[in-house]
């Protein structure tokens, strides 16, 4: 009877267990998120055909993920191309940040691409970096998903 | 805009030695509110129908009852009683109250006066009872232009509070604050100012540039805010009385989180550069720019302790956000903060004992107060999203604006200012023409 309850509740504990790395897996899977970095394309636009304008950054982080690094090499390619172009790098947080780190948070990430296409060879004075903070969010959600498509740095033209 | 209005206080009648009169204990949250009796301020019909014409006021002394009365009822610590009840009316009160009367209804306190039109001047004399003890607590008489009636009733209402508490009050006051607009991505932000309570709601900026982070000075009618004017995000100083700006110092780049020092002679603000916030002061009278900081991490949202001698702030030194301590100088950093989840927004309380913050824990977003060595932290609100207090300027109420989580389409998002007692009692949203965030208390107008 008693082993019998303790067979039933660790079998209950092994579904529970199942049942969460499932819903684990299928968030994984989703192909909108790894980890809490956006690898989606819904919000992306284009410098020029397949130059993605944006990358993204896990929570809290400025650090560049390898996907970013090969978005910022293609821009750093088209930028040497057209050796005219001028760039402002646009740094965003997420909306679950006080206002005034998030500012500083948005110009930390946004250095980060431009240090990284500094050492592709663009010149520091075709770059300038402004960072928005929270305050000019792509996606209006409250939710995990919303925020990874708005923890960014975009790359725009600036003439 | 005329600030500093006057007031002439020509009659001050000696108020009763103090023995065993009515006090309210502030200290504890305050969950038996004093009754209090404010009897509508008498006033002569010739009288009336001159403020009637001038303030298009039906009964200007029942009007300014009834914002001394929102306002003691507002800081949780009085319960103003219903007029219905009463016995007396108020002209006769006035003169002499019959105490017995107030006290039938259980009035602990009462506030009577008149109010007198006088060589086109408004004239309001007040007198505040102790009912049990039948005896006179304060009377005094102010002469002033007709038009600053509700300035009126917050002096008044910041005398009564001063007696029976024992501490300033924080009515005769105003807020600085950003009103909002628009959809989340494209949100509209100007500059805006009210007094305390909601009146004189008045836009300072037309919209057109980002604003954010409006901060008083102390000691004067000028606001240190954030503004995005030519993209170029950057600390700017206004003069709320002439409309004149300028931009705070020569950064080669983003400066942010500005506040006064508690001289209002300094302004001590975060300039990002290369992916580091560093915190800076420059001396509004020579410009002389110190860089106080310096260190490879965030380091931003600086407050001066009210004595000048310290500055808390927050870094991600650690690793994450966490509150600091230092010497104006830059010198001696220490973390205070110490608790499970991320700090930001420390803000040094005006009479200088505690540290008031926001806290992120576990996905929910805290308003909070710690000494200032850390110590003794209490949390005082929970929810979705909130962030930034800023003081009254006696220290007992705390302001901050909230957010709403959206919905699975992205809308149903607002912000609003609330204000929350130290005690972590009496949370009221505090109305607003539009949505809001980033409020600031001003210092008292009068003293």
């Amino acid at each position: 009877m008693k082993l019998n309850k303790i067979l039933r509740n660790t079998l209950l504990i092994v579904f529970a267990c199942f049942a969460l790395s499932a819903c684990a897996t299928s968030k994984k899977t989703s192909g909108q998120m790894q980890g809490d970095v956006y690898t989606g394309t819904d919000t992306v636009e284009y410098l020029a055909s397949g130059v993605p304008d944006r990358v993204f950054f896990a929570t809290n982080e400025s650090v560049l993920t390898t996907a970013s690094r090969e978005t910022l090499r293609k821009q750093a390619a088209y930028l040497r191309k057209n050796s005219k172009i001028t760039i402002v790098l646009e740094g965003h947080a997420d909306e679950r940040g006080t206002r005034e780190y998030n500012l500083a948070l948005g110009e930390r990430r946004a250095n980060a691409a431009k240090d990284y296409l500094m050492t592709y060879g663009i010149s520091s004075n075709r770059i300038s970096v402004l960072s928005y903070g929270k305050e000019r969010p792509v996606d209006s959600g409250s939710n995990p998903l919303a925020w990874s498509k708005n923890r960014r740095s975009v790359t725009v033209k600036a003439n | 805009m005329r600030i500093l209005i006057h007031i002439i206080i020509y009659l001050v009648l000696i108020p009763s030695k103090s023995f065993g009169l009515i006090e309210v204990d502030i200290t504890r949250g305050n969950l038996d509110p004093l009754p209090i009796a404010v009897s509508p301020l008498s006033i002569d019909e010739n009288s009336r129908q001159n403020f009637e014409k001038i303030l298009k006021k039906r009964n200007i002394g029942e009007e300014i009852s009834k914002i001394i009365e929102i306002n003691l009822k507002t800081s949780g610590l009085f319960n103003p009683l219903n007029k219905d009840a009463f016995l007396q009316a108020p002209d006769i009160a006035n003169l002499k109250p019959r105490f017995e009367d107030w006290n039938l209804i259980k009035a602990q306190a009462l506030i009577t006066g008149k109010v007198s039109y006088i060589d086109e001047k408004l004239r309001v004399e007040f007198r505040l009872w102790d009912v049990l003890a039948g005896k006179e607590m304060v009377a005094l008489a102010f002469t002033t232009v007709p038009t600053n009636w509700r300035r009126v009733g917050h002096i008044i209402t910041d005398k009564i509070y001063q007696r029976l508490t024992g501490e300033k009050g924080y009515f005769d006051t105003r807020i600085i604050y950003v009103a909002e607009e628009g959809p989340k991505t494209k949100r509209i932000k100007k500059l805006a100012i009210m007094d305390q309570d909601g009146a004189n709601n008045k836009f300072l900026t037309l919209g057109n540039e980002l604003v954010l982070t409006p901060r008083f000075n102390p000691t004067s009618q000028m606001v240190t805010y954030l503004s995005y004017f030519r993209n170029l995000p950057r600390v700017y100083l206004l003069d709320i009385e002439t409309g004149t700006q300028e931009v705070v110092g020569d950064f080669p780049g983003m400066t942010f989180a500005p506040r006064f020092s508690p001289d209002g002679k300094k302004i001590i603000m975060s300039f990002a550069k290369d992916g580091n916030s560093e915190i800076y002061t420059m001396d509004l009278e020579n410009r002389i720019v110190e860089k106080i900081t310096n260190h490879p991490s965030i380091d931003t949202s600086p407050s001066f302790s009210p004595d000048g001698k310290f500055i808390c702030f927050n870094s991600d030194r650690s690793g994450y956000q966490q509150i600091y301590v230092m010497k104006s100088d830059g010198s001696n950093v220490k973390r205070i903060s110490f608790g499970k989840g991320l700090y930001g927004t420390p803000v040094w309380s005006p009479r200088g004992d505690l540290i008031a913050f926001t806290k992120l824990h576990k996905g929910k977003f805290y308003i909070g107060v710690m000494r200032v060595d850390g110590s003794g932290e209490r949390l005082l609100t929970e929810n979705f999203y909130q962030e930034a207090p800023s003081w009254s300027p006696n220290g007992r109420v705390l302001i901050f604006y909230r957010e709403t989580k959206t919905d699975a389409k992205g809308e149903g998002f607002s912000a609003k200012l609330w204000s929350i007692d130290l005690t972590g009692y009496n949370e009221r949203m505090v109305k607003t023409p539009t949505d809001a965030s980033d409020p600031s208390w001003s210092s008292l107008l009068s003293n």
